[in-house]
C-alpha cells in the first residue's frame, strides 16, 4: 500500500472539490472493499477523501410510500429500518444475506453500491484482468469461472456483480442520487452500470468526480410482499453463486404485477424484465413461473463449467415466486 | 482454577473431571500474548516477497529503488543472504523441506517461493516496499496438475510402507457375491489456522532468541541450530500461546527468515506471514484421487480390498499423503492391497494436516463400504461390525484395545438409528430432503519420547516444566490434572509452564501424540517427587527437582496396534432445487483412551468434526493451470465452515483404557476429523439418492446431479 | 494540474476503552495496526486483514466492526471499545464468563473477536435486529426469538477454526439468557451485559 493523503470532508459540495482537486483520490465509505483493494494492490489511491461523517445518513420516509436513503446510511440501519422492513422486506433480507454484522455495520449504501467484483483474477495483480489492467486479457473466461456471469458477459470480461442490495434496488427501481462540481444528478439503477463491451474497467454511469449522496425507492405497493433469497457455498458470509428477489402482487389467481432481479449472474444486478413480462397477467402458477424464468434465461452465455446456474437459477426465481403466492394465499 | 463441575477433592483424582482450561481468562481477556504480540524494543519489521512464476530461475532482484524507499533496512534474497546447511537429519529424520530454508538458490519451483525478504523499521514501510520489489524471472513451463494417470507417479511410503498387499485380489473379487470398483477424489485443502505464523528473532548475550507460534518448541530449536550451525544451546525457541496448527506450525519459512535477518541487522526482526502468503509457504493437504475396489460375500464379509491412493508434492521435497493406509488398521480380507503413490509438481510442498492420511482416505473407503452395503442390502452399521477385525489386518499384531463395536452400538442408540428406512430420497421437510450416514473411523495413538521436570516449592506448590505446546488442545490444562494425581495434590497447587525449548526435549504437538507422550512424562517425575516428599523432606528455598525422561520406558513398550476408534453419524438435509446442503446433526462416539479433561476432549472431537463438515461440503483450493498458482487464496475465497454450517453436533466416548499407558490415554487431536465427511457424503446420497464421490460436494455438483439423472445418478 | 502535495500521516486522538491515545499515524495504518503496534493493546487479533474472519472485531461506538478494514485516522472522533475494555476489574463481562465456563474456544486467537461480536449480537437483538435467519423481516412480526439458528448466522462473521462453534453458541446462550433476565428483573444481582460502549 502506497502512502496517502487523507483529508474527511465536512459537506457534500466540499467533498466533491476535494476530489476533484487530486486526479487519484478516492472516495473513503465503510472501507470495506476500499481499504481491502488499498492492501492487495488493486486501488492505490494518493488521497482518501473520507466521506463518512457527511449528513448523508437519514433514512426518510417519502408522503408517496416510498423511501429516501443517505448515501452513507450503513447497511445494518437500512436493514433494521422499520419502514424498510414494512414496505420492502426484500430489501432487508438481501442487505442481511451479505457479509457479516460487522462488515454491515461499516459498509455504506453508496459503497455498496460501487464495489467491485470479487471475481479472483481482479485481485491478483500476477494475472491478467481486464477490468483492472485494459487489454490485459481476462484469465477467468479460460481459468476459473465457476462463479461467473452468465448473462451480459462478453469475451473480455465474465465477472459478476456481487452486491445482494443491489439486486433488491434493482428489483425496485431505485434511483441513484450524486453530486458533482456541477450540480446534482440522478440516474437510475437500470442504467448505472454500463454494459460490459470491450471496457469492463468502466463500470458505472456516474460523470467523474461524482459523489453518491442516496438511493431513491420510488413507492411500490407491490414490493410489501417481496422476498430475498440466496445461494452460496456454505450458509453464511459467503457471497452468492445465485440469488433473486422477487415480489408479487396477485389478485383472484392472477398475477398483477411482478417484480424479479437476479444477482450473481452478471456484471451488475440483473433486472429480469423479460420474467416480468411474462409473469403480468397470467396465472399465479406454476407453469408461468417456469415460463418467466426461461423467457429471462433465453438469454445466457453460461461458460464450460457454470452452467449450472442456469439450472440454478430457474429453480431459485421459480421457488421464490412459488412461496410468495403461498403466501399470498394465505 | 474454575471447575466446571463438582469440586472434587485430591483423592478421587481430577482425571476425567472437566476443568476449564487453566489460562482461559487471559484468553477471554485478550491478556494471552501470542507470538506476534510480544513487545521488543528497536523492532524491525520483515516481509516476504513471494515468486509469481511457477517454474524457472530468479534473473535479478532489484533492491536499489526499494533500499532507498523510506524506512527500509535491507533487502535479503539468493545473492546476498548468507548459506545454511540444509543436509541435517530434522523431524523423523527427514532433511528439511527446502521452502524453509530460504534464499539459498535462484531456481523457483512453485507460485509462492520466497524470494527476498523485506525489512523496514514499520509494517507498512516493509509492505509497500515489498510489494516495490520488482524481481525478474526467467520462466520455465510448469506442471502443476495432479492426473491418475501421470508418469512421474512413484510409491512412496513418508511415514509407512509405501505397499502392502497380500492374497489373490483378482480371484478374491471373482468370487464377491458384491464389488464396489470406484474412484474417490479430494482436493488441496488448507489448515487455515486463525493466527498467521509469526516469528521474533533477536540476539541476546550471545543466544539467538527465537519467539514464535509453534507446535514443538525443541523442535524448532534444533533445526535452527542446525541450519545456521549453531550449538542448541545457543538457541532457545519459546511459544507459549498458538493460535491453532492442525500440522502447519513447524519449521517455515517465516523463522530462518527472521532468524538470518536478525543476525544481519543485528536487532529484533519480527516476521509475520499474511493469510495470502499462508497458502504458499505453510504446507497444506495434497489433493488425492483414490481408488477402491471392494468384494464380499452375501453377508458383507471383505474377501478383497484394494485401496490405492495418489497425492502429489512439490519438485523439491517428497510428502505423501498416505490415504491408502487406512484399511491397514479397518479392516481384513484375504486379499489385501494398499499402495501409496506420489507425483512431485510445480507447486508448494504439502505437509501434515489434521488427520494427515485418515482424513481423506477414510472418505473414500467408508464411502466405499457405504456402497457396498447398500448393494447388498445390508445396514451400513451391521456390515462394519461383520468386518471387525482380530488383529492388525496387516500387521498381524494384537490391538492394545479397539472398542469399534462399542462406539457403533452406543451411537446407533443414541443417533435414533434403529428403524431407519434404507431408500434412498424418501424423507422430506418443506423444500429439503432428509437423510442419515455413518462411517468409522481411526488414528494412530503412539506416544514420543520427553522429558519433564517438577519442581516442589517451599511454599507448598508445584511448577511443572515441559517443552510442550498447547495448540489449542488444552494441554496445559491436562497437563496441570495429570500431575496433580500424579503429585495427589489439588489442581490449584501445580502450575504447568510450556512452550520454552529450555525446558528439554519434548514430543511435539502432533500426530495425537503430544498429551499422552508429555503427560507419561510428568507422571514419572512428579510420582517419583511425591515418593521423595513423602519420606519427610524439608523442602529447601530453591525447591526440590525431579527430571524425567520417557525415551528408556517407551523403548519397552510392547509392539500392538494402537489407535483411537470412532463411529460417525450424520443427519443432512439437501435442497436438490438449489444445491444447498445442510448438516442439521453429527453424533460422534468415540474410544479414545483415557479422557483427561471431558471439557476440552469433547470441543475438540466436536471440532474434529466440524473439520469433516468442512472437508465434505466447503473446502477446496482451486489452481489455476495458466499460472500455476492459487485462485482467490484467502479466507473468501477458500471456505471453512461457519457458526451457521454447523448444526447439533455432539462427541462422547465409550470406556476405553490403553492398560500400557501410565494414564491410559491414546489421544483425541485427530480422530474427530477421521469419517466424518464420509458419514455427511453418504448422508447425502441417503438423502438424494446421488452418490458424491468427489469432495466438496457443493451445490454446482448436487444441482448437476440431479438435472442429470433426476436423482439417480452418481456425480 | 499536479495535486498539492499532501502529508501522509495525522497526528490523532483516540479514544479507546475510555481513554485518549494521542500519537501520529501514517495514513496507511489501519485500526487493527494502531491497537496491536502502537498503543500494546494485542488483545485484538489479525487473522487475515481482510475482513474475512472477524478476529479483529472491535465496537466502534457501540457497534461491532472490523478493526482491520478502518483506518486508524478515520477512527478518530470515534468510541473504541476492545477486548481489554470489556471487564470490570476483576469481573469478567458475563459474555466472557460464559466463554471461559462453557469452553467457548480452542486456540483463543478468534476468542477477543467472538466475544466482542457476542456482546454486539446481544444488543442487537435486543434492540430488535431481524437476522438472515430471521423468517419474517417485518416489524410486525416482532423480534425473533434468539434460537441457536439465530444466533450461528448472527455469529457467522466470525470464523473459528478450531470449530468451537457448539460450546460458542452454547456460551452465548447462556450470557444472552442472563442479559435478558437482568433487563426483566432491574432488581436482580445479577450484572446485565454492559452497555456496549453505547
Amino acid at each position: 500500500m502506497r502512502e496517502f493523503g487523507y483529508q474527511r470532508a465536512d459537506d457534500v459540495s466540499g467533498a466533491v472539490a476535494l476530489l476533484a482537486a487530486d486526479p487519484d483520490a478516492r472516495f473513503l465509505g465503510g472501507g470495506t472493499n476500499l481499504v481491502d483493494l488499498m492492501k492487495t494492490g488493486v486501488e492505490r489511491p494518493a488521497r482518501l477523501v473520507d466521506v463518512r461523517e457527511l449528513p448523508l445518513d437519514t433514512i426518510e420516509e417519502t408522503a408517496d410510500g416510498g423511501l429516501r436513503v443517505g448515501a452513507t446510511v450503513t447497511n445494518s440501519d437500512l436493514a433494521a429500518h422499520p419502514g424498510v422492513r414494512r414496505r420492502y422486506p426484500a430489501l432487508t433480507q438481501a442487505v442481511l444475506a451479505g457479509a457479516s454484522g460487522q462488515l454491515r455495520n461499516m459498509a455504506t449504501v453508496g459503497g455498496n453500491l460501487l464495489q467491485r467484483t470479487r471475481c479472483g483474477y481482479f485481485t491478483d495483480l500476477s494475472r491478467p484482468c481486464n477490468k483492472r489492467a485494459p487489454g490485459s486479457g481476462c484469465s477467468a473466461v479460460t481459468g476459473e469461472h465457476h462463479n461467473h456471469a452468465i448473462l451480459g458477459a462478453t469475451d473480455h470480461c465474465v465477472a459478476t456483480h456481487p452486491s445482494d442490495m443491489g439486486v433488491a434496488l434493482a428489483a425496485f427501481d431505485a434511483v441513484v442520487g450524486y453530486e458533482t462540481l456541477d450540480g446534482p444528478g440522478e440516474l437510475p439503477l437500470a442504467d448505472f452500470y454500463l454494459p460490459v463491451g470491450d471496457t469492463p474497467h468502466r463500470e458505472t454511469a456516474l460523470p467523474p468526480g461524482a459523489l453518491i449522496t442516496g438511493v431513491t425507492l420510488p413507492p411500490a405497493p407491490v414490493a410489501a410482499r417481496s422476498r430475498y433469497r440466496k445461494v452460496r457455498e456454505r450458509a453464511s458470509y459467503a457471497f452468492a453463486i445465485g440469488s433473486v428477489a422477487a415480489a408479487l402482487d396477485i389478485e383472484d389467481g392472477v398475477v398483477r404485477e411482478a417484480r424479479l432481479a437476479l444477482g450473481a449472474v452478471a456484471s451488475r444486478p440483473w433486472r429480469a424484465h423479460a420474467a416480468e413480462a411474462v409473469l403480468t397477467g397470467a396465472p399465479a402458477d406454476g407453469d408461468t413461473f417456469a415460463a418467466a424464468a426461461d423467457a429471462e434465461l433465453a438469454a445466457v452465455r453460461p461458460l464450460p463449467d457454470n452452467g449450472y446456474k442456469v439450472t440454478l437459477m430457474r429453480n431459485l426465481a421459480v421457488a421464490v415466486l412459488t412461496e410468495l403466492a403461498e403466501e399470498a394465499a394465505r | 482454577m474454575t471447575t466446571a463441575t463438582s469440586g472434587r477433592t485430591r483423592l478421587s483424582g481430577v482425571v476425567g473431571t472437566a476443568h476449564t482450561r487453566v489460562e482461559g481468562r487471559d484468553k477471554v481477556t485478550g491478556a494471552a500474548r501470542y507470538a506476534g504480540e510480544i513487545p521488543f524494543a528497536d523492532l524491525a519489521h520483515g516481509w516476504l516477497v513471494l515468486s509469481t512464476v511457477a517454474r524457472g530461475r530468479v534473473r535479478a532482484v532489484e533492491t536499489d529503488p526499494v533500499l532507498a524507499m523510506p524506512g527500509v533496512l535491507a533487502v535479503l534474497h539468493h545473492g546476498n543472504a548468507p548459506r545454511l546447511v540444509t543436509d541435517y537429519a530434522g523431524l523423523m529424520g527427514m532433511t528439511p523441506d527446502p521452502t524453509a530454508a530460504v534464499f539459498q538458490q535462484d531456481r523457483v519451483p512453485h507460485v509462492g517461493w520466497p524470494v527476498a525478504l523485506v525489512v523496514a523499521e514499520t509494517p507498512e514501510q516493509a509492505r509497500e516496499a515489498a510489494e516495490a520489489l520488482v524481481v525478474a524471472y526467467d520462466e520455465e513451463p510448469h506442471d502443476t496438475e495432479l492426473t491418475a494417470d501421470h508418469p512421474d507417479a512413484h510409491p512412496a511410503g513418508g511415514v509407512m510402507p509405501a505397499e502392502t498387499g497380500k492374497g489373490d485380489l483378482a480371484a478374491g473379487l471373482a468370487a464377491s457375491a458384491a464389488v464396489v470398483d470406484a474412484e474417490y477424489t479430494t482436493p488441496e485443502e488448507h489448515h487455515s489456522m486463525m493466527e498467521p505464523h509469526a516469528a521474533t528473532a533477536l540476539w541476546d548475550g550471545g543466544r539467538l532468541e527465537v519467539v514464535d507460534s509453534n507446535q514443538g518448541t525443541t523442535w524448532i530449536q534444533g533445526e535452527l541450530a542446525s541450519m545456521f550451525s549453531l550449538d542448541a544451546s545457543a538457541v532457545r525457541v519459546r511459544s507459549e500461546h498458538i493460535g491453532g496448527g492442525f500440522g502447519s506450525k513447524g519449521l517455515r519459512a517465516h523463522q530462518v527468515a527472521a532468524v538470518m535477518a536478525a543476525t544481519e541487522l543485528q536487532r529484533p526482526v519480527r516476521v509475520v506471514m499474511t493469510r495470502r502468503q499462508m497458502f504458499s509457504l505453510a504446507g497444506y493437504r495434497s489433493p488425492t484421487t483414490q481408488r477402491v475396489r471392494l468384494g464380499s460375500d452375501p453377508d458383507g464379509r471383505l474377501l478383497a480390498l484394494e485401496h490405492r491412493s495418489l497425492s502429489r508434492t512439490s519438485s523439491v521435497y517428497e510428502f505423501v499423503e498416505p490415504s491408502a493406509g487406512v484399511a491397514r488398521v479397518m479392516y481384513d480380507a484375504d486379499a489385501h492391497y494398499t499402495a501409496n503413490h506420489v507425483v512431485p509438481l510445480d507447486v508448494p510442498s504439502p505437509t501434515f494436516m489434521r488427520a494427515p492420511g485418515e482424513a481423506p482416505g477414510s472418505f473414500a473407503i467408508e464411502s466405499a463400504l457405504d456402497e457396498l452395503a447398500e448393494r447388498l442390502g445390508v445396514d451400513p452399521v451391521e456390515l462394519r461390525l461383520r468386518n471387525e477385525p482380530e488383529v492388525g489386518p496387516v500387521s498381524g499384531l494384537p490391538f492394545s484395545t479397539r472398542n469399534l463395536d462399542a462406539c457403533f452400538r452406543e451411537g446407533a442408540r443414541r443417533f435414533g438409528w434403529a428403524g431407519r428406512d434404507p431408500r434412498p430420497g424418501v424423507r422430506r421437510d418443506g423444500r429439503w430432503l432428509l437423510g442419515t450416514g455413518t462411517a468409522a473411523a481411526s488414528f494412530h495413538s503412539g506416544a514420543g519420547p520427553s522429558t519433564a521436570t517438577v519442581t516442589a516449592q517451599a511454599d507448598g506448590t508445584f511448577t511443572v516444566r515441559i517443552s510442550a505446546a498447547d495448540i489449542g488442545t488444552g494441554a496445559r490444562t491436562a497437563l496441570t490434572l495429570v500431575a496433580a494425581d500424579a503429585l495427589e495434590v489439588a489442581p490449584d497447587r501445580v502450575r504447568v509452564r510450556i512452550g520454552d525449548s529450555d525446558f528439554g526435549p519434548a514430543m511435539i504437538a502432533g500426530g495425537s501424540m503430544g498429551t499422552r507422550s508429555w503427560a507419561w512424562a510428568v507422571t514419572e517425575a512428579a510420582g517419583e517427587l511425591r515418593e521423595r516428599l513423602a519420606l519427610g523432606v524439608t523442602v529447601p528455598p530453591e525447591g526440590i527437582t525431579v527430571r524425567s525422561d520417557t525415551t528408556a520406558a517407551l523403548g519397552t513398550l510392547a509392539q500392538k496396534e494402537r489407535h483411537s476408534f470412532g463411529a460417525q453419524f450424520a443427519e443432512v438435509a439437501v435442497d436438490t432445487a438449489t444445491g444447498e446442503v445442510r448438516v442439521r446433526r453429527m453424533l460422534g462416539i468415540f474410544a479414545a483412551g483415557r479422557i483427561v479433561n471431558p471439557l476440552t476432549a469433547r470441543n475438540q472431537l466436536v471440532g474434529g468434526m466440524v473439520w469433516g463438515i468442512s472437508m465434505a461440503l466447503h473446502e477446496e483450493a482451486v489452481r489455476d493451470r495458466t499460472s500455476g498458482g492459487l485462485y482467490a487464496p484467502d479466507l473468501a475465497g477458500y471456505h471453512v465452515a461457519t457458526n451457521a454450517d454447523v448444526g447439533d453436533v455432539q462427541a462422547d466416548w465409550v470406556d476405553d483404557l490403553d492398560p500400557d499407558d501410565p494414564v491410559g490415554i491414546k489421544g483425541v487431536g485427530e480422530i474427530g476429523v477421521v469419517g466424518a465427511a464420509a458419514a455427511v457424503a453418504n448422508a447425502v446420497r441417503h438423502a438424494t439418492g446421488v452418490r458424491h464421490r468427489h469432495l466438496p460436494i457443493r451445490p454446482d455438483r448436487v444441482l448437476s446431479a440431479a438435472s442429470a439423472g433426476g436423482g439417480a445418478a452418481d456425480a | 494540474m499536479a495535486p498539492a502535495p499532501s502529508s501522509t500521516s495525522s497526528a490523532v486522538t483516540l479514544n479507546i476503552n475510555g481513554e485518549k491515545h494521542q500519537l501520529t499515524v501514517d495514513h496507511r495504518t489501519t485500526l487493527l495496526d494502531a491497537l496491536r503496534e502502537r498503543l500494546d493493546l494485542t488483545g485484538t487479533k489479525k487473522g487475515c486483514d481482510q475482513g474475512q474472519c472477524g478476529a479483529c472485531t472491535v465496537l466502534v461506538d457501540g457497534r461491532r466492526a472490523v478493526s482491520c478494514l478502518n483506518l486508524a485516522v478515520a477512527a478518530e472522533g470515534r468510541e473504541i471499545t476492545t477486548i481489554e475494555g470489556m471487564a470490570e476489574g476483576d469481573r469478567l463481562h458475563p459474555v466472557q464468563q460464559a466463554f471461559l465456563d462453557l469452553d467457548g474456544y480452542q486456540c483463543g486467537y478468534c476468542t477477543p473477536g467472538q466475544i466482542c461480536s457476542a456482546i454486539a449480537v446481544i444488543e442487537e437483538h435486543a434492540a430488535g435486529w431481524p437476522s438472515a435467519a430471521t423468517d419474517d423481516v417485518r416489524p410486525e412480526a416482532g423480534p425473533p426469538p434468539l434460537t441457536p439458528d439465530e444466533i450461528r448466522e448472527r455469529m457467522s462473521g466470525n470464523l473459528c477454526r478450531c470449530g468451537a462453534y457448539v460450546s460458542i453458541v452454547q456460551a452465548v446462550t447462556r450470557a444472552a439468557e442472563a442479559h435478558e433476565a437482568a433487563a426483566q428483573n432491574e432488581d436482580a444481582p445479577v450484572e446485565s451485559v454492559k452497555e456496549a460502549a453505547a
